[in-house]
């Protein structure tokens, strides 16, 4: 089976957080204790919607060390593919769902002399458990964090109520933006930079770090892709000896799935690389969406990352 | 001046690029001796307003071209352990967006390159060009004391006396090539001395 080993859990709260946001906590049924983890790591939720099961990634925001329990928040998507939609309506106290062992792709540098992180909204919750386990030594960490409104600012009350030096929080509402230029020039030597958010908040601070000579080894990033729709098209399977449509609003992979193809995966979300699959021929137009694969490959036609990419044309072959 | 051309060897064995001017708020060049050269290859007033320059002479005559770049900052020593506190110093200083640029003898290098790490540069972000002398820092294995500017194959120990092997085995946590005893098993059976790379 592939992914990461499955937990079977209880929800045990289901608390909305905002408007947008919903945060719910999970204890094993078992009794027995979850894994410990380390900060930045995600779970994958299974939700069976129907006929349909959905695999998404979540960060888990509460302590890496609190064993009882894990905690994740989800932010509704309404033009998503219905995975957050799913956790908002149908998910509710009491019921039984299985989840990953933590997978982290975005861990702490432990040789940062200080963390500088931040945040855009939903993207706040990797930090959530970064800055439990950064506090345990008392690590050196600082937190720049942009939210459109107070109202939909997941975790600021908590955040400036037990680390209000290290917490700066940016309104979009009230026209209050992150002076980035500075911010980076003035951290000292051996600072890392991590950022979670919408995707142009990252390209932005990669961008910037970058140009004001950071070190690639320094700037860190995570972006849970959601596969997005597309039109439908026809894969086929030299290894399996398939041929399999992939509808409107399903990822390749899990049309693999679907097809009871046991393929690769572990973050589903075109970060970790674990589905990488190699294309025997093709005839047409890749849509890669990963931050997987490199600039080469991506031109090559010879790979391609089906958790989150896509494929317009007549003829896909892959090697699975 | 010609550049050297290290064979090929272990993994293990440092490669040194060619520096170029990149990016960041300041830059820091350390050099010794004929390691000079290679700054005066990328200078431009430019890059030398936002420049310190630590240089070690090591009885190189280049003092008084560096100064002529006219960089931020300058100064020029004898030895490396006579700039290291000011080496320090200049990191513990120093804000995110510097640019390190090393350059000279293996042993500078090295020992530049663990100042910088242990501030916390990756030792993939800091830039080397090997110019000069090829005699390296090496750490005798058995004693653990540092010999510098070793040039022969094998050398005695400077701590312990003990005759020694010069391996391409590195340590970036202690800037030193290690150097194992050649006459373990055969006391007394020493090798004639060559120069390295010959």
């Amino acid at each position: 089976m592939s992914g990461a080993e499955k937990i079977v859990v209880k929800v045990t709260d289901v608390v909305a957080v905002n408007e947008l946001v919903t945060r719910f906590r999970f204890k094993r049924t078992d009794g027995g204790l979850l894994p410990t983890f380390s900060g930045g790591a995600h779970t994958v939720v299974e939700m069976q919607d129907g006929d349909i099961t959905r695999l998404n990634p979540y960060s888990l925001m509460s302590d890496p060390m609190d064993q009882n329990a894990y905690t994740i928040s989800v932010r509704r998507d309404d033009e998503g593919r219905g995975g957050s939609r799913f956790m908002h309506s149908k998910v509710k106290i009491g019921d039984e769902m299985t989840i990953s062992y933590p997978v982290n792709l975005f861990s702490l540098d432990l040789r940062a002399k200080k963390h500088l992180f931040i945040a855009g909204g939903i993207g706040i919750t990797p930090f959530l458990a970064q800055i439990k386990q950064l506090e345990r030594f008392n690590g050196h960490w600082e937190l720049h964090y942009a939210c459109r409104s107070l109202a939909l600012g997941s975790y600021v009350d908590e955040l400036q109520a037990h680390h209000s030096n290290e917490t700066h929080v940016y309104f979009d509402d009230q026209k209050q933006t992150i002076d980035l230029v500075k911010l980076l020039e003035g951290q000292p030597l051996g600072t890392h930079v991590y950022v979670c958010g919408p995707k142009g908040m990252i390209g932005w601070v990669r961008a910037t770090a970058q140009a004001e000579g950071w070190p690639l080894e320094a700037i860190h990033y995570e972006e849970f892709l959601a596969p997005q729709p597309g039109k439908p098209f026809e894969v086929k399977l030299a290894i399996s000896n398939k041929v399999v449509q992939v509808s409107e609003d399903e990822s390749l992979l899990e049309a693999l799935e679907r097809a009871g193809v046991d393929a690769p995966y572990l973050c589903r979300g075109g970060a970790c690389g674990q589905c990488e699959t190699n294309v025997i021929d093709y005839s047409g137009t890749f849509i890669h969406r990963d931050h997987w694969l490199d600039e080469a490959e991506l031109s090559s036609g010879k790979k391609i990352m089906p958790c989150v990419s896509r494929f317009e044309g007549k003829t896909l072959v892959l090697d699975r | 001046m010609s550049k050297f051309e290290f064979p090929a060897s272990i993994l293990s064995r440092p490669v040194y690029g060619t520096l170029e001017a990149r990016a960041g708020a300041s830059h820091l060049f350390i050099a010794d001796a004929e390691g000079a050269a290679a700054i005066f290859d990328v200078a431009t007033p430019d890059l030398m307003a936002r420049a310190h320059i630590i240089y070690i002479t090591k009885g190189g005559d280049y003092e008084g071209a560096l100064r002529a770049l006219n960089p931020a900052q300058f100064y020029a020593g004898p030895s490396y352990s006579a700039a290291e506190q000011r080496i320090h110093k200049t990191f513990l200083d120093a804000k995110m967006g510097l640019q390190v640029y090393l350059s000279g003898t293996e042993g500078l290098m090295g020992q530049a390159q663990q100042a910088a790490m242990q501030a916390g540069i990756p030792h993939t972000a800091i830039q080397t060009e090997h110019r000069g002398s090829t005699a390296r820092r090496m750490q005798c294995v058995h004693c653990k004391g540092i010999t510098e500017d070793v040039a022969t194959d094998p050398f005695q120990c400077s701590h312990c006396g003990l005759h020694l092997f010069v391996r391409d085995h590195y340590s970036r946590r202690l800037a030193a090539y290690q150097a194992v005893c050649i006459d373990a098993e055969d006391p007394g059976n020493v090798p004639t001395a060559k120069g390295l790379y010959e």
